[in-house]
């Protein structure tokens, strides 16, 4: 059986994962941290 | 010592201004070190002897285990110490850590199941081992159902914490399990009182851990500067709906 897929796909995987958190979490605060700066 | 003190940062604003300050240092050491562990590991360690090329992805499940078992004694201590002394960034730590926690330990399983394809021949067995760790990522879904179950927030938070606290019970049960029962999942490879693994292996493995760790506190801490700001347009938008009515 061929490893090679099996390994790209653990690595796609974790990277997708941790990195659109990462981001979708990023997005979110600095959307709330402008809104809160702009509503003083 | 002041800014280290712990219930000084109880204070929200103060601890945000903390957060703030720490969210850069540990998001870019964060992936910078986990880029150089994982590169070490796809491209510069060896492959096993047993399992061929394949032991690249123990780069990836490994430090995902580990940090989904750290990150829910985390957030079992938070909703401790929020029962307790009501501390309130403690709270706040609850609601940031069980996603987080919830997707390391979701890789976990995933990268667990695809390992296991070309190395046991099958995607999953329901042993002690990964039974338990798929009971932790449903005690991590739990959490986040019951902190968003309520329309008082407290009441959601108490029983979210309640659940985190008791799910504790299974984090002995899935490090013992390769030793209660008999499992396809092999021993722990790493004690305290040392390593069977290989330098040249293990070497990638704690430097991608280290990595994971800090992008886990980066994530936990970017959540965390995100609740605190809905908590405080939440608390301006009552004060003027007070002032209005």
């Amino acid at each position: 059986m061929a490893q090679l897929p099996f390994i790209v796909a653990a690595y796609v995987v974790t990277v997708a994962g941790v990195g659109t958190m990462l981001l979708a979490s990023w997005a979110r605060m600095r959307r709330a941290e402008r809104r809160l700066e702009s509503d003083r | 010592m002041a800014d280290l003190d712990f219930h000084a940062l109880a204070n929200p604003l103060r601890f945000r201004r903390l957060a703030v300050l720490l969210t850069p240092w540990l998001l870019l050491s964060g992936l910078s070190v986990l880029g150089v562990g994982l590169w070490l590991g796809l491209f510069a360690s060896p492959p096993d002897y047993l399992q061929g090329e394949t032991v690249r992805i123990l780069y990836l499940h490994v430090p995902t285990a580990w940090l989904a078992l750290g990150g829910y004694l985390g957030m079992a201590l938070a909703a401790a110490t929020a029962r307790i002394w009501k501390h309130p960034i403690a709270d706040l730590l609850v609601q940031a850590i069980a996603p987080v926690g919830a997707l390391f330990a979701g890789l976990c399983l995933v990268t667990g199941s695809i390992w296991g394809r070309p190395t046991w021949g099958t995607w999953w067995v329901w042993d002690g081992r990964l039974t338990s760790m798929l009971v932790l990522f449903l005690l991590y879904l739990g959490v986040i159902a019951l902190m968003h179950l309520h329309d008082d927030r407290t009441k959601g938070a108490r029983m979210a914490g309640l659940l985190a606290i008791l799910g504790t019970i299974n984090l002995p049960v899935i490090k013992f399990s390769v030793e209660w029962w008999n499992t396809l999942h092999q021993p722990a490879s790493i004690r305290i009182t040392g390593s069977s693994i290989h330098p040249d292996m293990l070497w990638p493995l704690m430097i991608s851990a280290v990595g994971f760790s800090l992008l886990f506190a980066a994530i936990v801490l970017i959540r965390m500067r995100l609740l605190i700001a809905e908590q405080q347009l939440e608390a301006r938008a009552l004060r003027r709906a007070a002032r209005a009515g």
